[in-house]
């Protein structure tokens, strides 16, 4: 590592409802590819630098499964573990964090009530308060933040949203491209760049990558850490080969023995 | 053999649940505690923590915290600061004013200023550490290679006053002290139960020495 600038984070992210893996998943020396707690050790002992479980189906009711999950997660995976979806209150946060999860990412929730990123952060340190942007765009040079995945546009731009939430007390943002989301075609880089450029918390770039190149560029065009979730899933490529890919290209990755 | 029990601190401050699962996983019988009277019943302490210097220091000071583990520390048994919980063994810290630490180690705590916008604040991610030569180094990094990589999340970094004390630096815009280790007292700013194998070694060369 060159001491300037971190090396970049490759974190799988899974989509889980009521406590299994939602997608089908491609793993060969897996007795079930359906838990996600298994999946997640296995990511771990491949070298994932971190996990992401996005709960697809939060509701109240099924809270509880979640919760469980995480807490048997992380008594087998010894990196950083983030849980995302449906997360409404304090309350949610707190019972996250004490079932084992480091960092919580909030979406819809933030839109609706900023006020709840200040308060985390302020009880549970800004460490574990990822804000997930949903971004589409909306014109030359701008996006807009959309929620209830994907499926409401707030009006609200996308700079100016992260720029707040920073301030309010984010540690970091999970930007999602809506537009190249399961294109395969790259990143989005312009968004990517705009968000990194105005902001000094780190980016996590997510939608969009399809091969090799599309993770050196997105780490040219600010990324802190790069959100996989199919490409991984179903083998398409390894963690091993991404990281030898970038650092072939100079970009510095954790390596693991 | 009967089983090493480790102490951790919950002042609130923090996600212990991780560590006390990488300290169960180091097979160790892993205690929450929540009052200081507790403390000298055991051959080893960890005190984790995220989140704010000053109140963090407060709540230890309000909760007799404080003097429980300078007498702790004082009888030679093993601690080990993780994070915040590292930081707060200094003797000031300077994160949303000025705030008195433990002062087990003389130093301060400061925040990190860059002007160069890639260097993101917090301090998120893995970062390799150079492991410094010496005696106390030597347990902590048993078996450890040396620029191995641990997970970092942090804005604001240790300065201790006594160089022999610390046991590796990092290089993050600036050098600055990733970990100390100075007879029976350790800390490091990363995250060992969150860094893997290698976090996980630091972890069971801490177990060691307290059962030692």
């Amino acid at each position: 590592m060159n001491g300037r600038v971190l090396g970049v984070r490759l974190i799988p992210c899974l989509d889980v409802a009521n406590g299994r893996v939602v997608k089908g998943m491609n793993f060969v020396n897996l007795k079930d590819a359906g838990d996600p707690v298994e999946v997640a050790k296995q990511y771990y002992l491949d070298g994932a630098d971190e996990i992401v479980f996005l709960d697809v189906n939060a509701t109240h009711e099924r809270r509880d499964t979640t919760i469980d999950l995480v807490r048997r997660t992380a008594e087998k995976v010894f990196i950083p573990l983030t849980v995302g979806g449906g997360i409404r209150t304090i309350e949610d946060i707190r019972n996250l964090l004490n079932a084992g999860a480091d960092k919580v990412s909030l979406n819809s929730s933030a839109i609706k009530n900023p006020e709840i990123v200040k308060k985390a952060s302020d009880k549970f340190g800004i460490q574990c308060i990822v804000v997930a942007v949903d971004a589409k765009k909306s014109g030359k040079k701008r996006w807009n933040v959309f929620i209830h995945g994907g499926r409401i546009d707030t009006g609200v731009d996308v700079v100016v949203w992260s720029k707040k939430v920073m301030n309010l007390g984010a540690g970091e943002i999970l930007l999602t491209s809506m537009d190249k989301d399961g294109t395969k075609d790259g990143y989005d880089l312009e968004l990517l760049k705009s968000v990194s450029n105005s902001i000094k918390i780190p980016v996590i770039a997510s939608g969009g990558a399809g091969k090799m190149e599309h993770f050196s560029q997105a780490c040219e065009f600010g990324a802190s850490a790069i959100l996989v979730a199919s490409l991984f899933h179903y083998n398409e490529l390894t963690i091993k080969e991404v990281k030898n890919y970038l650092k072939s290209k100079n970009i510095s990755v954790r390596t693991t023995s | 053999m009967q089983r090493i029990r480790i102490a951790v601190i919950d002042y609130g401050f923090g996600n212990i649940k991780s560590v006390i699962n990488a300290l169960y996983y180091c097979g160790v019988e892993a205690c929450v505690i929540d009052s200081p009277l507790k403390i000298s019943g055991f051959g080893g302490v960890i005190l984790p923590g995220v989140g704010a210097f000053g109140p963090a220091a407060d709540f230890l000071r309000t909760k007799d915290f404080d003097k429980a583990i300078r007498d702790y520390v004082d009888s030679g048994k093993m601690l080990y600061g993780i994070c915040l919980g590292f930081q707060l063994l200094f003797t000031r810290g300077y994160e949303s004013g000025n705030h008195e630490g433990l002062d087990l180690i003389s130093g301060e705590v400061k925040k990190f200023e860059f002007k160069d916008e890639l260097l993101k604040i917090p301090h998120m991610g893995w970062n390799d550490v150079n492991v410094e030569d010496s005696l106390y180094t030597k347990k902590m990094f048993l078996s450890i290679n040396d620029r191995e990589s641990f997970y970092f999340v942090h804005s604001y970094y240790v300065i201790p006053e006594n160089l022999l004390c610390i046991s590796s630096t990092c290089e993050y815009g600036l050098k600055f002290c990733s970990s100390v280790a100075y007879k029976n007292l350790w800390g490091s700013q990363f995250h060992p139960e969150k860094s893997g194998k290698a976090g996980l070694k630091i972890l069971s060369n801490f177990v060691k020495e307290v059962g030692r």
